[in-house]
């Protein structure tokens, strides 16, 4: 029999800490892939987030390197600038890059700085236990917004790619979300799209990736991928918002 | 043939004759010549500069830069390395070589540009969370900015831990003759690195422990490595100690003025001498020890409130008297300020509960 689809060398033998539904296991793989795909295995490095994605460097089959919370942007810059013909990548979520580590992934765009930020947007910080994050819906609650997000009290949600998309030097700005098999595929190629204009010298790319927490957001899986569908997206729109 | 040059612009001189891949900093007075420096110097060596958006993402970079096997570093004055703690204790507990500079300006808070030494408990006590050390070197010459930097990074590969270079701003701004020497440079294999290089392993580097085994294990590993390092690499220099009554010990810009004030005093038959640690960490305690047990008194010189003081009251062990003298705000103490102070301490009993502590 022909064996069409198997793991990816890209994946290390082990087994995903994630909770069962979670969409960092789906986005885990489809990086993987692409490393894979693309003879990028033995060359690349990666720089992991502090949240839930804090053990990526179990599961990622490429040189890795753990970076204090929101900091993995000026990692990365470290790292690329000194290993130029390497893919380096970061791989950051709301609470990491859009609040401790604002400035960060801010001044590495803004530099244009050749490498891939990979961002996980799914409006709550599930590690330490469902508490609001920068990019959490007016009115959802979280464990530090127990009523709901009030703009009064707390602002309002931030849209990373969109401000970033300001920004004159970043090559690509894409938003994804793999809730379904066609995001799956076109979350998949965006990442492969920033991968190859980083081969390309192009500069700075950012893939933001709507995702889910069932956990903390209280929900099934399937709930929460419908939650997405129909509130988060209406939030933050997908598509692409840079190219060049 | 000799080159006049401030003691910042020799740590860029050093740092690229050690062989530094990478240098990330931010402007801050009184160290503001280095970046400056290294923002030409370096691209023209082919190597990396980049001024960072502040000291957090700098020192950050110089983690990522070290993590894959670069030779890197950073550069700052008080209050930037505050904010550069969080990063060095991830440098650490990554167990990564680094040297970070520090251009001491008066503090606390903002305090002022002029000079000063009150950043000695952050830098060899640790600094930042959990238990750390950075091995710190004191230059008090502009020579020595340039000899020390080959030191540093030398001894940041050696023990894979971070080196601080703890200056003062006087060091770091005055100008001095020195003799730019070839330097030999020494790059240690670095299969831990995750440098993007085909390896059997694909490498990880991480300052995360969930098992407390493997973190309490961890910590031990990095204390016996402080433990091989101070046992190893203790520096110290000695003027006119031996048949002294009473050391002045000083680093940096006071120990100039300490030794100012040991000629003078020799001129007058005080039999004063000079005692300078030139690693703080590793502290020389058992020399210390040893000058204590002869009988001699020590007078800790400071530009601080007397931090190392603590250190040489450690060492003393009760054993001596340590009396203390220290200016702050920026001011350098006078060598007639010190000379009063020493000519009080050795007209008084030399009782080691009673000491006397003056700023």
């Amino acid at each position: 029999m022909e064996k069409v689809f198997s793991r990816t060398k890209g994946l290390k033998d082990k087994e995903f800490s994630y909770c069962g539904g979670c969409l960092h296991s789906v986005v885990h793989r489809l990086v993987a892939e692409n490393l894979e795909e693309m003879g990028l295995l033995s060359s690349a490095i990666g720089v992991c987030p502090v949240g839930c994605a804090v053990f990526m460097y179990d599961f990622i089959n490429c040189d890795m390197i753990e970076a204090a919370h929101g900091r993995a942007p000026a990692v990365a810059t470290g790292v690329k600038r000194t290993h130029p013909g390497n893919l380096v990548f970061t791989y950051q979520g709301d609470g990491d890059l859009a609040s401790r580590g604002m400035a960060e992934i801010v001044h590495a765009a803004n530099r244009g700085e050749n490498f891939t930020v990979i961002f996980i947007n799914n409006g709550i910080y599930g590690m330490t236990g469902g508490q609001m994050a920068p990019t959490t819906l007016v009115g959802q609650k979280a464990t530090t917004c127990q009523a709901g997000r009030d703009p009064k009290m707390h602002g309002m949600p931030i849209h990373m790619a969109e401000m970033l998309a300001t920004l004159d030097l970043p090559c690509y700005i894409e938003r994804v979300s793999p809730i379904d098999p066609a995001g799956v595929r076109k979350t998949k190629a965006a990442i492969k799209k920033a991968f190859t204009k980083q081969l390309e010298g192009k500069g700075f790319s950012f893939v933001e990736v709507l995702s889910n927490c069932p956990t903390q957001w209280g929900m099934t899986p399937v709930d929460s991928l419908t939650w997405v569908k129909e509130h988060v997206m209406e939030v933050y729109p997908l598509g692409v918002k840079k190219e060049r | 043939m000799k080159k006049l040059m401030k003691g910042n612009s020799a740590l860029c001189y050093g740092a690229i004759a050690a062989g530094c891949d990478a240098f990330f900093g931010y402007p801050i007075t009184p160290q503001n010549e280095v970046p400056e420096y290294m923002s030409w110097m370096m691209p023209e060596k082919g190597r990396v500069f980049v001024q960072a958006e502040s000291e957090v993402a700098a020192i950050n970079m110089v983690y990522g830069a070290a993590a894959s096997g670069m030779r890197a570093m950073t550069s700052s004055s008080s209050p930037g390395v505050s904010l550069k703690q969080e990063g060095l204790s991830y440098i650490a507990a990554a167990e990564l070589p680094a040297v970070v500079c520090n251009v001491q300006r008066a503090g606390p808070g903002l305090g002022g540009i002029l000079a000063g030494q009150g950043d000695y408990f952050q830098a060899v006590k640790g600094g930042g969370h959990g238990d750390y050390k950075l091995i710190t070197l004191a230059p008090w010459s502009v020579q020595e900015c340039y000899d020390f930097m080959a030191l540093a990074f030398d001894l940041a590969d050696k023990y894979r831990n971070p080196v601080c270079m703890l200056l003062d701003g006087v060091v770091g701004q005055m100008q001095e003759a020195i003799d730019l020497h070839p330097v030999e440079v020494n790059r240690p294999a670095k299969p831990w690195a995750a440098d993007g290089a085909p390896k059997d392993e694909k490498a990880v580097v991480n300052s995360l422990w969930v098992d407390p085994d493997i973190l309490e294990d961890l910590n031990r590993r990095i204390q016996a490595k402080y433990r091989a390092c101070a046992e190893k690499e203790t520096r110290y220099t000695e003027y006119c100690i031996e048949d002294c009554e009473l050391a002045l010990v000083a680093y940096g810009t006071s120990a100039r003025v300490a030794k100012t004030v040991v000629d003078n005093a020799r001129k007058q038959g005080l039999r004063i001498g000079m005692f300078r640690p030139v690693t703080l960490f590793p502290f020389p305690y058992a020399r210390l020890a040893e000058l204590a047990e002869a009988g001699k008194r020590f007078l800790v010189v400071e530009m601080s409130c007397g931090q190392m003081a603590e250190d040489v009251m450690l060492a003393a062990c009760g054993r001596t008297s340590v009396d203390f003298y220290g200016r702050t705000g920026g001011f350098v103490m006078t060598p007639d300020e010190v000379l009063d102070k020493a000519k009080q301490v050795m007209a008084s009993p030399a009782d080691p509960c009673q000491r006397s502590w003056e700023l």
